[in-house]
């Protein structure tokens, strides 16, 4: 955890260093306080003491007190702007991070636990932060520091002290290792309760169908009768250290009171009465002794939950950047709108087998190209090695006749139109949704409008309240799966780029509508290069080129036509689509 | 993947406001009524929970008289101090000195004195003087004149003679008129000590002649007569018995009985609050469990128009954040509600019983903190509140570009995204500065106003033990009487708080489960079998219309399915395709019309018997965390495996099923091991073990690749033979050859026909047909 500290703000460690040493005067304060209580306690005891001593000290107490608190409002500002210091810059590096990291990382993380990362466990240790660092400065002190002041009294009452610590610690260790794996399965219990009626509720309609609501249910006790008796174990064993810690804190001080008792009646005369203001200011000390190693005890409980965070953050701000910049400033425009692979192969870190294998083809500006072939084939790995979401591992891929490497991330993005199989919208409006991003220039409302006319979303885009300023909810769950597909394409449109890659975007459109933008979008994209990734025969049957892919090789180019008469795998896809009488239509 | 299972709750800081009921007052109330089976126990737990508030209140004044007792061993008992004083004073008078001495002053010794020869005559001279100056001295002084004497002279003056049967010599003499003279009592012969002191007896000690004398030369060596200190010092070497009597004595056999009742009164509150709070633990598992068993039912029994409207996520938070909620309340805050109320009420009782001034005292410096907290406290919940939105809104900027990643990125979104995060993260920052310190405050601030009371509580005590109006057992009493009285106010104030959460959450959970549920169907008598039923279906005028709908979505539906038949429905999205499986299912009551199984109504069969004629595979593949064969056999019972391998067969997984390194019995544990397709499979494989006259595909294919879909559809063929099968498809290759294929288009059946006769009509169909061929 101690790793995550470094490199931040300088002032955090300022802000610890005055911190400690304010809870250095802190502690100084709150253990002086015992001194002045057991002065008052002699005078009171003394006969024919003045009520003017009596009041100095109580003063001098209520000083300490006073001075305590003042410095404990200090640390604590400190200390909550040192939690929030280290939430506010490393959230903003991991975020960066994040956003650096290839896709496939991304998906190795899994893009849930990234945003668990993120957010729950910074805020995990932040909360350990603003109340553990205080104790962790404060407790080891106090404890310290009250054992020296106890020390010298009487060895009786020290070993005393020495015992309830000792019987504290153990009965806290003893339930912590009985409890600790037992929550784990608990934690595991209610996941699994959240599991079986999540999986009830989402297959509501399987359930009923199969009458399997009595098969659910059963299930759902069987999970809730080991989650409560599991519950009752923990709990039941774990309300027993309240009583002992009281018991022992009780018996503690009584304890003093009766060694005490024999003490004082041994006593030399002379000494009497320092060993009773001893006694009670003992008595004071053990308990902050005691009080110390409690909160210890309560840091050590914390301390898991945290540094597991902290080893989940760190393993993202140790992960290597793998995709970097190139180097080229200016770009030149002697080839536009080409894209050519050239013997692209591409298999992940740590894989054995590759994805894509030799891929060779060149698309001229104004052309279409698509992929087809069955799941798995890796047909949108490889459109994705374009905006180099991945890097190929052997041969390379040119845009423009220049290595994708080269280009800087922004310029090589800038040309390129990205429709992803998963339509993707932000909250915002329509409008904000289209024009999205940053391509150097300014997209005019009249663009927004232009492309989500071709993209086929006008029709519903109208209907909205407020029209193109009509608001989208996070990832676009008011609007359907395929509203949110044709704005994700107008997105693609408005931005006017060379290169379209539309990566399975039509699927989740009905046959018309996709006819018709296809369409539409020819008409406009007639200057643009076109990479289209589909899986329907009907999409893709007019392209200029088909290049057909099965398990990752290429295993036909050439157009529709030629594929039926040369590529087996395209004609089976393709007759498993349409009747023959139709193909040769 | 393991985070996205659980629900997501973002992390609510220790202040963070509670979430409020609508209505308090009635959720408590309701809570309270369904808790009524565990009453018994709750009882006992709180009549636990009073007796052990009880009990802490009274160990302090135990422990009061415990140090009273102690107290009692400090100071000397002046009583005897002043009467051994007096005793060996007196014994030093004059007069008895004088009769010990037996001064033989007359004309015999006179001459004798005169005329010895080894007096000098400066020493005749001297005791000359002593002659002349005897009559006008005190008598006091005549004992000092003669001390100053030669002891040649004193030799022949003081004569060996017998007092009180003690030979006394005339050098022992000398040596008491030198003491006397000086003032050393140590120098006293100790023949003299001897008659000097008469044996007394204090307090049943004897003091021997000895002890007093040592006495008194402690005591005419004390110098300073107002230091105490000094005077204990001198008495630390005292003779044995003369310490006995004078010094402080404890009552040991009081203390031992004292530390018993203590002993006693802390094991028995320990074993209150441990049986009190194992009884509550067992009272809120045991409830919980019950909530969440009912809510569980509730979800089989509740109509699918609920689910339509309410999410998943929203359900799932009440069968565990809720109801953990209520359970962890129960378990903590209704004992510590009512023993903190005890505590509160019965330490103030006791302090004005003890004393009323002291009472006063610590009420008021303790009110005093809490006033200034509770300032300090309210201004700063809205910084939490904001904390909460801040950190929300945070979150959700980060998931958004999370998930839409690659979008950001070939748009060259980072720098808005990094913008908007900067922001949103600054203005978290800020919340949690805030929130964080004020938060922070509270620990301090408690024990400042512990500290103040105990300095209040001390320097009143103080004044009036120097009254003598209390004792000092009081303060100690005191001292603990002020930390029972402040804790309770916080724990009171947190207890509220956790109530306020609670009943939000038990309301939640019970408007639940007093959700409406399904029509009742115990009228029903008729029921079909499943072997005896021939496979027809008609829908006649059927209309149905989706709660909170304007328009119905179906509209004057009718349709004749004959037995052995393949129905295709058809349509764009939203044409109302799947609202006709739920209607068949029986998911959903028709507004009007009917639809008739063999001629018989379906509103006079019950669902689970229309449920067990159908067969039912749908788009959403459904697979639960269990292995795969678990997964295809789901609720069946007597299913062998050669069944199970055989349906898997048929629909192409028995070859991917055998690569998994458990073949039947691996898990399905995440959506890496098995594909989309692979599931929609699966679910296909699972309905085909039931022989039902009636099967369903809605998009059952959907998902799985098109040669792929090709093997099943052929498989599918096999199966549906002899059954009214309803298939609908996204996919127009899949239904061509279907016996009828219905048209849909906004809730209505347009056209209807087989393939030929639809593209004859060359209507909707034809066009949907044809638009999978165009550009």
């Amino acid at each position: 955890m101690l790793k995550l500290l470094k490199g931040l703000n300088k002032k955090i460690y300022f802000y610890i260093a005055i911190s400690f040493i304010l809870i250095f005067a802190q502690v100084w304060l709150e253990l002086k306080m015992p001194d002045y209580m057991s002065e008052i306690t002699v005078l009171v005891q003394t006969e024919g003491s003045k009520m003017a001593d009596i009041l100095k000290n109580g003063g001098y107490m209520m000083l300490c007190a006073l001075g305590s608190l003042v410095s404990a409002i200090i640390v604590g500002y400190f200390i909550a702007n040192v939690a929030a210091l280290f939430s506010l810059e490393t959230r903003k590096k991991l975020f960066t991070k994040v956003e650096n990291l290839a896709v496939h990382e991304v998906k190795q993380f899994s893009t849930s636990s990234l945003i668990t990362r993120t957010t729950n466990d910074i805020t995990q240790i932040e909360m350990f932060l603003a109340m553990g660092v205080q104790l962790l400065i404060k407790a080891p002190i106090t404890a310290i520091w009250a054992v020296t002041k106890i020390l010298n009294k009487s060895w009786q009452w020290s070993t005393l002290t020495g015992i309830a610590v000792i019987i504290l610690l153990t009965v806290i260790g003893i339930l912590t290792a009985i409890v600790m794996p037992r929550f784990k399965i608990v934690q595991k219990l209610i996941d699994k309760i959240n599991g079986v009626t999540r999986e009830n509720l989402t297959g509501i309609r399987v359930v009923r169908a199969f009458n399997a609501e009595k098969f659910q249910q059963d299930k759902f006790d069987d999970v809730n009768n080991r989650l409560t008796k599991q519950q009752l174990f923990n709990q039941k064993t774990f309300a027993i250290m309240m009583p002992i810690m009281y018991l022992v804190m009780y018996f503690l001080t009584l304890f003093i009171y009766l060694i005490g008792a024999n003490l004082i009646d041994t006593a030399l005369m002379a000494d009497k009465i320092s060993l009773f203001g001893d006694m009670v200011v003992f008595s004071s000390y053990a308990m902050q002794v005691i009080m110390s190693f409690l909160m210890l005890a309560m840091i050590f409980m914390m301390m898991p939950r945290a540094s597991i965070s902290a080893k989940r953050i760190r393993e993202v701000l140790d992960e290597d950047i793998t995709i970097t910049d190139g180097n080229l400033t200016t770009i030149p425009t002697n080839e536009v709108g080409t894209v050519e692979f050239k013997n692209v192969s591409f298999m992940y870190p740590d894989a054995e087998e590759y994805l894509l294998e030799d891929i060779s083809f060149k698309v001229k500006k104004g052309q279409t190209v698509a992929f087809i072939g069955s799941t798995g084939s890796g047909k949108s790995t490889l459109v994705n090695l374009i905006p180099r979401f991945y890097d190929v591992t052997k041969g390379e891929i040119l845009v423009d006749g220049i290595n994708i490497k080269d280009y800087k991330q922004y310029d090589l993005h800038n040309k390129i139109g990205y429709v992803p199989q998963k339509a993707v919208l932000f909250n915002g409006t329509i409008k904000e949704n289209v024009a999205y991003g940053d391509n150097g220039q300014e997209i005019s409302d009249k663009q927004v409008e232009e492309a989500i006319r071709i993209a086929q979303a006008e029709e519903f885009v109208l209907k909205m309240d407020n029209k193109y300023n009509s608001h989208i909810a996070a990832r676009g769950t008011n609007i359907s799966g395929g509203q949110k597909q044709r704005l994700a394409i107008a997105r693609a449109i408005a931005k006017k780029p060379e290169i379209y890659i539309f990566d399975d975007s039509f699927s989740a459109l009905d046959y018309k509508t996709d006819a018709t933008l296809r369409k539409e979008l020819k008409k406009y994209t007639k200057e643009a290069t076109t990479l289209i990734v589909a899986q329907r025969i009907g999409t893709i049957m007019h392209a200029d080129q088909i290049i057909v892919l099965d398990n990752g090789k290429c295993v036909g180019i050439g157009t529709h036509k030629e594929l039926l008469k040369s590529c087996e795998v395209y004609k089976q896809i393709a007759l498993s689509q349409i009747s023959e009488e139709e193909l040769a239509k | 993947m393991k985070e996205e299972k659980r629900v997501k709750r973002p992390p609510r800081g220790p202040m963070a406001p509670p979430q409020k009921a609508k209505n308090f007052k009635s959720a408590i109330t309701r809570l309270f009524k369904e808790l009524k089976s565990f009453k018994a126990l709750i009882i006992i737990s709180m009549i636990l929970a009073i007796a052990g508030a009880v009990l802490s209140i009274m160990a302090p004044n135990r422990l009061a008289d415990l140090t009273d007792e102690i107290s009692k061993g400090l100071i000397v008992n002046t009583k005897n101090v002043k009467k051994l004083t007096e005793t060996v004073t007196t014994s030093l008078n004059n007069e008895k000195m004088q009769e010990i001495l037996d001064l033989q002053l007359n004309e015999k010794t006179t001459l004798e004195v005169m005329s010895s020869s080894e007096i000098s005559p400066l020493e005749k001279e001297e005791f000359s003087n002593f002659l002349n100056s005897m009559s006008s001295a005190k008598p006091e002084d005549i004992l000092n004149n003669l001390a100053n004497l030669s002891s040649n002279v004193l030799n022949i003056l003081l004569k060996d003679s017998v007092y009180q049967n003690v030979t006394i010599t005339s050098q022992d003499k000398i040596d008491l008129l030198k003491m006397a003279k000086n003032k050393k009592t140590q120098d006293i012969p100790a023949n003299i000590e001897k008659v000097l002191f008469s044996e007394i007896t204090i307090d049943g000690v004897k003091l021997i002649s000895q002890e007093q004398a040592k006495f008194l030369e402690l005591i005419a060596s004390v110098q300073d007569t107002n230091n105490a200190q000094e005077f204990y010092q001198k008495l630390d070497k005292a003779p044995k018995n003369i310490r006995k009597v004078i010094e402080p004595t404890m009552n040991m056999k009081q203390i031992k009985k004292i530390g018993i009742i203590l002993i006693t009164m802390y094991l028995a509150s320990a074993l209150f609050t441990y049986i009190e709070q194992i009884s509550m633990t067992d009272v809120s598992n045991k409830f919980a469990k019950k909530l969440r068993t009912s809510i569980s039912n509730k979800i089989n029994r509740l109509p699918l128009k609920y689910f339509d409207k309410h999410s998943t996520g929203d359900i799932l938070s009440r069968v565990t954040n809720d109801v953990d909620m209520i359970a962890m309340n129960m378990n903590q805050s209704l004992a510590t509600l009512v023993s903190a109320l005890t505590l509160f009420l019965g330490t103030i009782i006791m302090m004005f019983y003890t004393n009323w001034i002291m009472a006063l005292t610590a009420i008021f410096s303790s009110f005093l903190g809490f006033i200034f907290m509770s300032l300090v406290l309210s201004k700063s919940q809205k910084y939490f509140s904001a904390r909460q939105e801040e950190l929300g809104n945070l979150n959700g900027h980060i998931e958004e570009v999370y998930s839409g990643l690659n979008v950001v990125k070939v748009y060259n979104g980072t720098k808005e995204a990094n913008k908007k995060f900067d922001e949103y993260n600054k203005k978290v920052y800020e919340a949690n500065r805030k929130s964080q310190f004020l938060s922070g405050l509270m620990m301090p601030m408690m024990g400042f106003i512990g500290n103040l009371g105990y300095v209040a509580v001390c320097i009143v005590g103080a004044v009036l033990t120097m009254k003598n109006q209390i004792s000092f057992g009081v303060i100690v009493a005191f001292i603990t009487y002020v930390r029972l009285f402040t804790s309770p106010l916080s724990q009171i104030a947190q207890a509220m708080t956790s109530m306020q959460s609670t009943a939000a959450a038990s309301e939640r959970v019970f408007a639940f489960v007093d959700e409406e549920e399904m029509d009742d169907e115990k009228n029903i008598i008729k029921s079909l079998s499943r072997s005896k039923v021939k496979g027809n279906i008609e829908f006649k005028n059927v209309v149905f219309k989706y709660d909170g709908n304007d328009k119905p979505t179906i509209k004057n539906f009718s349709a004749m399915a004959h037995s052995g038949e393949k129905i295709a429905i058809v349509g764009p999205t939203g044409a109302g395709k799947t609202t006709m499986v739920n209607l068949l299912m029986k998911f959903y009551e028709i507004d009007s019309g009917d639809i008739l199984i063999d001629g018989i109504s379906t509103k006079e069969l019950t669902r689970e018997n229309i449920h067990g004629l159908f067969t039912m595979v749908l788009q959403d593949t459904w697979v639960f965390d269990g292995t795969i064969k678990e997964n295809i056999v789901y609720n069946r019972q007597n299913i062998s495996d050669e069944e199970v391998k055989e349906v898997c067969k048929i629909v192409g997984l028995d070859h991917f099923i055998k690569t998994l390194p458990k073949g039947y019995n691996s898990k399905i544990l995440d959506n890496d091991t098995i594909s989309a397709g692979q599931k929609q499979l699966l679910t296909i494989a699972r309905g085909m073990l039931e022989d039902t006259p009636f099967l369903i595909l809605d998009e059952a294919t959907s998902n799985v690749d098109t040669r792929t879909e090709e093997l099943v559809q052929k498989a599918m063929d096999k199966l549906t033979e002899g059954r009214t099968s309803f298939i609908i498809a996204h996919r127009l290759s899949t239904i061509k050859n279907a016996d009828l294929i219905l048209v849909m288009k906004d809730g209505n059946i347009i056209e209807t026909g087989n393939h030929e006769q639809l593209m004859q009509l060359n209507g909707f169909y034809a066009e949907l047909y044809n638009s999978q061929f165009e550009i």
